[in-house]
């Protein structure tokens, strides 16, 4: 009996074996070794790498684009993050009502999740070209003068975020509408013989309802907030004055056209910190949503 | 009542209608592409119904950039990726499903600490082990870092875990294995939930960039998302219609299959957020 | 043992999968180039032409020429390729990637490699301001290839319409400002044609270059660890630049898009663009209107940097490598396609005696435009380039945007970037 026990503990890890050494391989050593590397100097062929204690951090605190990066990142999460969710839902609502033609709407709106983010990038720019671009051209129509969204520093931000809403949006609409599914039919019906308002039904019956959901849209909005920087790459490379830089692509940056590791090791501590404070806040946060319920 | 009734219509057609502007706004960069990408190229930025269609732009973007290439190699980065993402998380769920094993709590946040750590907050570190293991510049190593997929994992153990325990016994007594019982009942059982995490899988791994652009250095490797980014480089001085031309070519494999399997499609990523 | 194994699992599969031919012949030398592009028109395939024009000509050479995108990512890639171990033996990159390269210990003078007299005419053969970018420590590490200059591209049709004339286009800062204003059509608020467009994102320091220059100041010293960002003349120079939008307002206020700045051009939204003259042929080919060329106007004299990619020979090659790649550097330099190069992309002729040829002679008197940027060459000064060349850069770039932008005043900006430029240089001096 022991022994089979102890076999079947076996199996249990042997199993899990694979993914294991996977994991280990490209998740937990980089980790580790990412915080390693932040306490060296970058090394070349004239100067070797050496211990540096926090001279990185020192730098990191002091290094004004790093700042800025980080302010437009929690603008970024702060702006994407509850817009694409709420668009995402109230696409929802409407794809699984009584829309007329709603599985083409249903569509449009998941569209934009099958295209890569690299190659709408160059029609976005179209989009926001100065005097020659779409939005400019419709506007002159209406006599507005043309703005240069993608060089001022007041709207290039925004104008990202806008991109990333538009790319998010309708993906976390089908996890919304998946659970709407899951409601049933009778719940509306019921609430409505009672005289309630749709929005009253809204609030107070389905937006409950679908707080595990919105929990797992709102995870992975939070990573995408940190992850989606691949529109950056064509449109504005971060700029102008790093006014739409994001902390991955200037982590990017340092790495690779700097030739800067070690910094850009400290730069993705800093990172990682950020997932972890996030990651430990949820749980906290979804361990009294389970006693809730 | 009745005027209630009325002023509920109007607002219920106000609804509608904005979400059918929404919808346009939606797709208005694909109608662009379609746009900017059959018509010649002075009419990119200019809209004018009469303007003559070609079908230069995308002869030209054929020939201006080895898209054959990249479509093998992101072809195989996808089957790779997927192959080796559905033998890592099958065996990974299938021990956190069934089996007791010491620190399998541990092991199991641990690895759910994946879904927060993607691989590309890693890129760094990353790339200087792929240049150790000799990698750097080869389509296993774009996709070495994803294979073990905790949202695989995390998906298969779920439907693993509904599957009635009696079946298993059942094919138990019949001498199966183990790794039998994984094959025989187990993964026959959980096809929907495969064909979820696949497509899940294929359409990030078609669209994935930042690691791709890191890792590879040359055509032979280059999936399609990067050499459209190098294509298309705005350094190079946009060229609207022969860029949208490559985009479409680029997605259009899986701009058709969407259209074809739209009902699957969808269930599909319903079904892989259903927990 | 795991990690051999695992790399030899990898390259096989990876091998097995693409079905590559490994083998080639005992004697032949494979070279393997990487190469940017940052220009409009179909410049890879016109590389890749000359490239097979080589092989037939050298068949025991096999060259692997990989477009490896803009300049930044062409030096990532050949960088990376060299530390993995990847093949590569010379590469075209950034003329003023040189500091980094050799901080790198990647690449090796071109006086190592050359043997013969004539090798040493040839190398002495290019025009002396296209070698500044090449030369450092009294050796010569890079050989020009794919240069530029900057030139004004002005809308003949344009100038006519405001009453100028378009055979003389703006020669002063002041001349640029008071045909700008001419050009510059309004109606009500919106713009319908500016004066003068001059990019500012992509290359911002480049186009600033010219502009400090023809204030009579140049951007950094020849060993390239000491830059004079807040120098008067270039704060003076920033200025100007911002007072175009600003205070003249025959330029659009905010940055301008390298990218899009041709289509823009030529859609007639600006009369006048700065742009490399490696645009040229992409713009002959495009523009509905007669257009021009000119030298980028004056201050206290005329100025543009030249700009763009060098050959290198890495360090990491055997000698029969390294004459391989001598053997393709010389045969694409040579004049007939040096005067081949430039016309079929409007990048300069390197050598004096590529104009001299026949086809480049006829090409330069059917359209003198191809001509501007080599007689630019007596004003033209090396492009930026120090050690911690992306850093020093990036820190020039991001003041001029945050000038132009008016966030900061261009003496603040300046003086800021100068500051942290003198704290990444202090260790080479």
């Amino acid at each position: 009996m022991n022994q089979r026990r102890s076999r079947f503990q076996i199996h249990g890890w042997l199993l899990l074996m694979p993914a294991a050494i996977f994991l280990i391989a490209f998740t937990y050593y980089p980790t580790l070794a990412t915080l390693a590397k932040s306490f060296f100097s970058q090394g070349n062929a004239i100067k070797p790498s050496r211990f540096v204690g926090l001279e990185n951090y020192e730098f990191l605190i002091t290094d004004e684009v790093f700042w800025k990066v980080v302010g437009n990142n929690v603008i970024y999460a702060a702006t994407t993050i509850p817009i694409s969710i709420a668009l995402a839902l109230l696409m929802a609502v409407w794809v699984n009502g009584r829309l007329p033609m709603k599985s083409l709407v249903r569509m449009s709106f998941f569209t934009p999740t099958v295209l890569p983010m690299i190659a709408v990038a160059n029609i976005w720019l179209f989009f926001y070209s100065p005097d020659i671009g779409l939005i400019d051209q419709i506007t002159s129509s209406f006599g507005i003068a043309s703005h240069n969204w993608l060089g001022d520093p007041d709207t290039v931000l925004g104008c990202i975020i806008v991109i990333t809403i538009w790319k998010e949006a309708g993906f976390f609409m089908i996890f919304y509408l998946a659970a709407l599914q899951t409601l049933s039919p009778e719940l509306e019906e019921a609430a409505r013989l009672e005289g309630a308002s749709r929005w009253y039904y809204f609030r107070r019956v389905m937006f409950p309802l679908l707080m595990p959901t919105t929990l797992f849209v709102l995870i992975n909005a939070i990573i995408n907030s940190f992850k989606l920087v691949d529109q950056l790459f064509i449109l504005t490379k971060g700029g102008p004055d790093n006014a739409s830089s994001l902390l991955l692509y200037y982590i990017y940056e340092v790495a690779f056209s700097f030739l800067d590791q070690a910094y850009a090791s400290t730069l993705t501590v800093v990172l990682l910190l950020a997932l972890a404070i996030i990651a430990i806040g949820q749980f906290v946060f979804l361990d009294k949503k389970v006693h809730y319920r | 009542m009745r005027t209630a009734n009325l002023k509920e219509k109007i607002s219920l057609h106000f609804e509608y209608g904005a979400a059918y502007l929404l919808a346009l706004i939606w797709m208005l960069p694909l109608i662009y592409a379609f746009w900017s990408a059959f018509h010649p190229s002075e009419y990119a930025t200019r809209f004018d119904l009469l303007a003559p269609l070609t079908l230069d732009n995308f002869r030209e973007a054929w020939s201006q950039a080895p898209f054959a290439r990249y479509f093998l190699n992101t072809f195989l980065l996808v089957s790779i990726i997927l192959l080796a993402q559905f033998i890592l998380c099958t065996l990974a769920a299938y021990a956190f499903a069934r089996f007791e094993f010491p620190g399998k709590s541990i092991a199991f946040a641990l690895v759910l600490i994946q879904l927060m750590i993607m691989p590309e907050v890693l890129i760094v570190e990353n790339y200087v082990t792929m240049s150790q293991l000799n990698l750097v510049d080869s389509i296993v190593g774009i996709g070495l870092p994803y294979m073990a997929s905790a949202f695989g994992i995390f998906l298969l153990r779920q439907t693993f875990k509904t599957i009635p325990k009696e079946l298993e016994d059942a094919a138990r007594v019949e001498g199966c294995s183990a790794l039998q019982i994984l094959w025989k009942v187990y993964v026959p059982l959980a096809r929907p939930t495969y064909v979820a995490f696949g497509l899940v899988s294929v359409s990030y791994h078609w669209n994935n960039f930042l690691w791709p652009l890191v890792i590879t250095n040359s055509v032979t490797t280059r999936p399609l998302t990067v050499g459209l980014a190098i294509f298309g480089a705005p350094e190079s001085g946009v060229d609207w219609s022969i860029i949208t031309a490559g985009t479409l070519l680029a997605v259009a494999p899986l701009l058709v299959a969407f259209l074809l399997f739209q009902r699957q499609f969808v269930q599909s990523f319903m079904h892989a957020g259903i927990k | 043992m795991l990690t051999t194994l695992k790399h030899k699992a990898g390259k096989l599969t990876i091998a097995a999968a693409l079905g590559l031919g490994m083998a080639s012949s005992a004697s032949a030398v494979d070279l393997t180039m990487y190469y940017p592009v940052a220009v409009g028109g179909p410049l890879t395939k016109v590389v890749d032409g000359m490239v097979e024009d080589f092989e037939k000509a050298n068949p025991d050479i096999n060259v692997n020429a990989i477009y490896a995108g803009n300049y930044n990512d062409a030096r990532i890639k050949a960088l990376a390729a060299l530390k993995s171990g990847e093949p590569a033996q010379t590469s075209v990159m950034f003329s003023i990637d040189i500091y980094e390269l050799i901080e790198q210990g990647a690449i090796v003078p071109f006086d190592d490699v050359v043997e013969t007299a004539d090798e040493k005419a040839w190398l002495d053969g290019f025009y002396p301001a296209l070698m500044e970018n090449g030369k450092t420590r009294d050796k010569t590490w890079g050989i020009p290839f794919q240069r530029s200059t900057i030139v004004m591209y002005y809308n003949k049709d344009a100038f006519r319409a405001a009453g100028l004339d378009p055979e003389a286009p703006p020669a002063t800062w002041d001349e640029l400002v008071e045909a700008g204003k001419k050009l510059t059509k309004k109606n009500g608020d919106t713009v319908e044609q500016w004066g003068a467009m001059i990019p500012s994102t992509g290359y911002p320091y480049w186009m600033f270059g010219a502009l400090a220059m023809q204030n009579g100041q140049t951007l950094m010293n020849s060993e390239g660890n000491e830059t004079y960002f807040d120098a008067p003349a270039t704060v003076e120079a920033l200025q100007f630049w911002q007072d175009l939008g600003n205070k003249h307002g025959i330029m659009p206020t905010g940055t301008v898009e390298w990218a899009t700045l041709r289509q823009n051009f030529l859609e007639g939204k600006t009369a006048m663009m700065w742009h490399s003259t490696g645009n040229l042929t992409a713009v002959k080919k495009d523009a509905s209107f007669d257009f021009g060329v000119a030298m980028l106007p004056a201050q206290k004299r005329r100025g543009s940097p030249t700009g763009g990619g060098n050959f290198y020979i890495f360090e990491k090659s055997t000698p029969e490598e390294r004459k391989a790649a001598m053997k393709l550097i010389r045969f694409l330099t040579e004049p007939e396609r040096t005067a081949q190069w430039s016309i079929e992309t409007g990048y300069l002729g390197t050598r004096p005696d590529a104009y001299s040829t026949a086809e480049l002679t006829q090409y330069v008197q059917d359209f003198p435009p191809a001509a501007v940027a080599r007689d630019q060459l007596e004003f033209a000064t090396a492009e930026l380039s120090t050690f911690q060349n992306g850093r020093v850069r990036k820190l020039l770039d991001d003041a001029i945007q945050s000038v132009l932008v008016g966030d900061k005043t261009a003496a603040e900006a300046l003086g800021s970037a100068q500051k942290q430029a003198d704290r990444l240089l202090k260790n080479y001096r």
